[in-house]
């Protein structure tokens, strides 16, 4: 009986588990956080249906509830080493596991907006991370720096991505429609506030995301504004005042609001970059590398380890469900080939 | 007052706490197809008006959209009405509505 370790319970490994585990193949499903689903615990609504991302956490927690997987919580693997065509990992207080391959799924983490201290992030109160404003709508509290209640939010994309200056050329893929989203959200909860998008390219690459741009603009009269923001200041009164240009007039601006949202990116978790590292198999800005992007998604340069999620780059709910199921595929492939060959022996 | 041959400007930033956008909430009234706008530029490249003058039906509609309506109604004279932009439009703006009401708004109509 073949046993495969995944090395974190997010969305993409606990879909890899469930499927390798209904298939009658053993895991062992290691995070070292207290619980399952962190990034996901504390969402509110995720694109393109608006559905409550509770019930994703609930359906895919239930989803653990089999005789074939064994989750062990707090559990950091720090350390992983192949012989003899199996693996052995080893966590941080010494306990080895073995298994005969291994999935990292150890997804991201979000970028540190205090880096781009222009932004204003963590020196004024009214300058938030699409995360707060995410809390904001989850518990139909949204409140400017006085905590009453806002006229005027910004959001502003590409935060932490597409930015030399931070080290990431890459787009983060997500923030684009989640502003959409926040906005819509907003202007559900906030009639009379007025909301503006400052972008520089609307990437509605999904299906249904294009839609939500057009309901965005013409139900909800979201203002959209081509350019970046680039720098936030304090006002007498404690909100905030913004600086920009519209590019598509070639016109500087300026603009007073409560709120300014930064769409933080994605970055590679420390979980990721670490073992990424340890292994020899980090990309570029440490996410994971895939073998090939199109045959070999889930396989690394390394034979019998494998990768999917958020490690590799950034992708949503929906790419990470995907992503999981492909990778507990490619895992089964390969280990009945090697049995087979094994037997042939 | 004494020339010295410059001037200082008044300051070309757009002050969105200044604008007034009363004109383009009205305008959005007659023509609600024009908050769908996403700013491609079609309408202004087929625009014949546009190929031979200055005349740029889309940087007229931003500007308007942003409250900076001083200088339009006299712009909006080069339109001739052919109607060119609205058959192009992705976004199914009916422009030509759209700068005839544009014309009358500007004109407290
Ligand atoms: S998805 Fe949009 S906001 Fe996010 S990095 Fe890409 S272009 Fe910027
Ligand atoms: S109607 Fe006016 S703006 Fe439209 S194409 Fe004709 S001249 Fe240009
Ligand atoms: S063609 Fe339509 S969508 Fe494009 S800029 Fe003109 S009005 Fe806007």
């Amino acid at each position: 009986m073949s046993t495969v370790a995944i090395i974190g319970a997010g969305v993409a490994g606990i879909e890899a588990a469930h499927v390798l585990a209904s298939n009658g193949i053993k895991v062992k499903l290691f995070e070292k956080g207290a619980s399952a689903l962190k990034n996901i615990q504390d969402k509110a609504f995720l694109f393109p249906n608006f559905q409550s991302a509770q019930e994703i956490v609930t359906e895919l927690s239930a989803k653990l509830l089999s005789d074939n997987i064994e989750t062990f919580y707090e559990t950091e693997i720090i350390n992983l080493g192949n012989s003899q065509n199996s693996w052995v990992l080893t966590d941080k207080s010494g306990h080895e596991y073995v298994a005969q391959a291994v999935l990292v799924s150890t997804g991201y983490k979000v970028f540190d907006a205090s880096r781009k201290e222009e932004l204003g992030y963590g020196i004024y109160k009214g300058v938030i991370t699409s995360l707060d404003m995410e809390n904001m709508i989850r518990y139909d509290k949204i409140v400017n720096a006085v905590n009453s209640q806002p006229r005027n939010i910004v959001f502003l994309q590409c935060v932490g991505s597409r930015d030399e200056k931070v080290g990431n050329h890459y787009c983060s893929k997500l923030c684009c429609v989640t502003a959409v989203k926040q906005a819509i959200e907003v202007k559900k909860r906030l009639p009379q506030c007025q909301v503006s998008v400052f972008y520089m390219d609307l990437r509605m690459w999904g299906q249904g995301f294009e839609e939500m741009y057009r309901q965005a603009q013409e139900q909800y009269k979201i203002n959209f504004v081509r350019g970046r923001i680039s720098e936030s200041a304090s006002t007498f009164d404690g909100r905030l005042q913004i600086k920009s240009e519209d590019t598509l007039l070639g016109l500087p601006l300026k603009m007073t609001a409560d709120l300014l949202v930064l769409m933080v990116g994605m970055e590679p978790s420390t979980g990721t970059t670490d073992l990424g590292k340890k292994c020899n198999i980090c990309g570029e800005y440490g996410f994971i590398e895939s073998l090939n992007p199109h045959i070999a998604d889930n396989k690394t340069a390394i034979e019998g380890l494998y990768v999917a999620g958020t490690a590799k780059r950034p992708m949503t709910v929906q790419d990470c469900i995907n992503d999981g199921r492909s990778a507990a595929v490619t895992i089964q492939d390969s280990l009945r080939t090697k049995n087979q060959s094994s037997n042939a022996d | 007052m004494k020339d010295f041959g410059f001037a200082i400007e008044k300051p070309r930033a757009l002050d969105t706490d200044k604008t007034n956008r009363e004109l383009y909430t009205r305008l959005l009234k007659r023509e609600p197809s024009f908050a769908r706008c996403f700013q491609c530029g079609m309408c202004s490249a087929t625009c014949s008006a546009r190929n031979f003058t200055d005349y740029n039906i889309r940087r007229i509609h931003t500007l308007f959209r942003q409250g900076q309506t001083q200088e339009l109604d006299q712009m909006l004279k080069a339109c001739m009405l052919c109607g060119k932009c609205t058959l192009v439009c992705p976004r199914g703006v009916n422009l030509r509505h759209l700068i005839i009401q544009m014309r009358k708004l500007l004109n407290n109509d």
